[in-house]
Formats: C-alpha cells, structure tokens, sequence
C-alpha cells in the first residue's frame, strides 16, 4: 500500500526561487539561507519520494478574487509555473500523480471534507520554491507532485484544527492505495513575516521557534491556535503557517525531528524548516 | 457588525470579506498585470486602462499616485497591489520599504538586523495608534 513516511515543513518565500534562478546563492546575504538546505537535499535523495503531497497556497495567481476555495486539491496530470508578472519560473514543468489524487479526492470528500477538484491549475513560487530548496535544479522533478492549495489570502483562512484533521483524512486516503508508493508532504509558507502596511517587516523569532519545537512535542495543542494569535504574533502573513498543520496531521502522533533550519531575514521574511519523521515500525 | 478580534493590531489590515468586497475591482485590475499583453496596454494609457474597472475615484486615484497604502486602506490586497509594484519593476522588499515610510537601505538593514521587533508591536495601545 501506499504511505505517508515523513513531512517537511518549509517557507517558500519567492526570492529564495529568484536567487536560484539567477545564480546568486553563494552571494552573503543568500549563503547562510541554502547552507540549511544541503542536509534537506541529502535527506530527501535518500528517501526517495514517490510522490510529494505538498501543501501550499496561491498567491492571487491562479486564484483570483473571483473565485477562493479554501482546498483545491489538484487532479491534473501536470500544472505549468505560472507567470507571476515577470515571467515565469524557469523550473521543469510539474507532474501529477492523477489517480493517487483522485483517490485522496474520493476518500477525503467521503471522509467529509469538501474539496475543491482542480483538473487544470497553473501554479505560482508557492509550490515551486518549495520543491526548489529541496531538488534543487534538475531538468525533471525527481517525482511526482500533488498540489493542494489552501486560501490563506482572504480571511479567515481554514483552522489549525480543520488543517490537521485534513491531514489525517489525507493520510487515511494515502493509506488505502494499493500501489506501494512512498509519499513525504510538504506543508509550506511562513514563518513570521508581514508583507504589508506600516508594520511590513515584523519577524518573532521567539514565537517561530516554540512553533517548531511544538510540531513534535505538543502537535494537537499547537494545531488549536487561534488565528488572531497568528496575526498578532507572526504577521499578518504568517498565518500562512496553517497549512503545516495538514502536514502534520498527516504523520504519526510521534515523530522524530531529523532536521531543522532557521534564519532571518530571507527578504521580508523568517525563513523556517522542518524534516520530521515517522518512527520506522517493523 | 461583530467586533473583529484583529481590529486593534497595529499597522495591519487584514483582508476579510468587508475588504474583500470593497477592493474587488482595484484587486482584479491588479491580477490583470499578471500578463505581459496587459502590462503593455496598461503602460501605454493608464488612466483609460483603469476606466475598464468600475472602481471608485479614490481607488483609481490611489493606483495612479502609487499610494501604496491608500490602495490597502481602500480594500487592495497585498498580494495583488505587488502586481502593479512588478509592472512598475518595485520589488517586494521595496515595496514593503516604501509602505512603512523607510528608505529600502534602512529597510533592508533593519531585515538583516533581525527585522522589525514584535515588541511594542501587538497592540495599537501600545503605539498610541487609532
């Protein structure tokens, strides 16, 4: 059967992308960013992933204001980087894995979570900045990829407490495909970080790192958050952290923590990573 | 109207369904910038690009000035605003730069000097803010 065996935790603030793909990451200001990411890239060749499940949101892209569903999960057999306004990534295009999505689609809404279908989706330096930092610049994503965006853009975005609960559903649903394929999600966004108005720039490293620390001690406790500690404490884009919930939701109960990076300033932002994984059961 | 319990964080609007509403023109004029035919037909004219969108006289005001703030207290969204600041060639660190008042020399360093202190920061009382 098929199986969830690790999560990521990552930001996926979009000058990460744009200091790869245009060859500045040995600069300074970038070189203490990617150092943290060398352990991620060894970690993840070795583990291999099937498919990733990631996790992410669109940035007024392929969503605009006409349209905002709290959970699309993508269906499509692939999904092109999308311009943003300046061109697109120069990234490989993203391949699906259609019938482990469809799967999950089935069981999830059955499981009642009522998700959006999205069978042709463009998708912006959320989802590729993530995939990004972790494969680096291959000519081919080294697997296959499962977009599911979350709205965190127009408030209020969907709970810590749906989020987590959706990802055990999704974990349910990854577990009843019969074909053996070893899935690691991805939840993605934040840390800290406001992009707007006249406290654009608010970091909490204080906040971030009880974050991190309570993704393994305390997961259930951190997942009932409410969201007005989110904007207050992490910036009004922060909240953006939601969406590591379903990743988490989506692992064991116990996880060991295998890897973690954290610094500031990416741009705007706090940069924040996660590797955490499912006690092996033999 | 229920009170909203992020009402009183300081130098924030958050992008609820009142503002969502307000802004849903000037913010779909926004994503329009996301391709390049647009941006073109924008730069050429402006003014008559902007009259395509029924949006109020201060909202189009507020595009045409680059009052970055004016368009967010007007119902903009920052993820769409940073459309127009792309077309313009603003980058987001300067765009955050230049709505909180700050050169981007003095904003960048405060980022790399660990960003901007949550400290005083929560509440508008604390700022004296309204």
């Amino acid at each position: 059967m098929a199986r969830i065996t690790a999560g990521v935790g990552v930001s996926h603030v979009p000058a990460i992308g744009v200091a790869m793909d245009t060859g500045i990451t040995d600069q300074p200001y970038w070189q203490p960013v990617f150092a943290g990411f060398e352990r991620s890239r060894d970690w993840i060749k070795k583990a291999k992933p099937d498919v990733v499940f990631l996790v992410y949101n669109d940035h007024c892209t392929a969503f605009s204001a006409e349209m905002i569903p709290t959970f699309a999960l993508g269906c499509a057999a692939e999904f092109a980087p999308a311009d943003e306004g300046w061109g697109p990534r120069p990234v490989p295009m993203v391949k699906g894995h259609q019938k482990l999505a469809s799967h999950i689609a089935q069981s999830v809404i059955l499981d009642e979570f009522d998700l959006t279908i999205m069978n042709a989706m463009e998708v912006d330096h959320g989802l590729t900045v993530p995939l990004s930092i972790m494969f680096g610049q291959p000519d081919e994503w080294p697997c296959l990829v499962i977009p599911l965006c979350v709205n965190v853009v127009q408030y209020p975005p969907p709970t810590g407490n749906r989020c987590y609960n959706l990802g055990r559903a999704i974990r349910r649903a990854v577990e009843s495909y019969d074909e053996d394929l070893n899935v690691v999600i991805f939840g993605t966004g934040g840390m800290s970080h406001q992009l707007q108005y006249k406290r654009a720039g608010l970091i909490n490293s204080v906040w971030d790192t009880d974050f991190l620390d309570r993704l393994t001690s305390d997961p259930v406790g951190l997942s009932q958050k409410p969201h007005v500690d989110y904007l207050r404490e992490a910036g009004s884009e922060g909240i953006e952290l939601v969406m590591w919930h379903v990743m988490r939701g989506a692992l064991d109960d116990e996880v060991v923590e295998v890897h973690r990076h954290y610094h500031v300033p990416a741009s705007n932002t706090a940069v924040g990573h996660i590797i955490l994984e499912n006690k092996v059961k033999e | 109207m229920a009170q909203k319990d992020y009402e009183d964080i300081p130098g924030t609007f958050v992008f609820d369904a009142d503002r969502s509403r307000q802004g849903y023109h000037l913010n779909m004029f926004c994503i329009s910038l996301r391709l390049a035919d647009n941006r073109a037909a924008f730069k050429a004219d402006e003014s008559g690009y902007l009259d395509r969108y029924p949006m109020s006289a201060a909202q189009k005001q507020s595009l045409l000035e680059r009052d970055w703030n004016e368009m967010l207290r007007l119902g903009g969204n920052i993820y769409y605003t940073s459309k127009l600041a792309a077309c313009d060639g603003v980058n987001f660190q300067e765009l955050a730069a230049k709505m909180t008042g700050m050169s981007s020399e003095s904003y960048r360093a405060m980022m790399v000097g660990g960003g901007r202190s949550i400290e005083g920061n929560r509440y508008k009382s604390e700022k004296g803010q309204g």
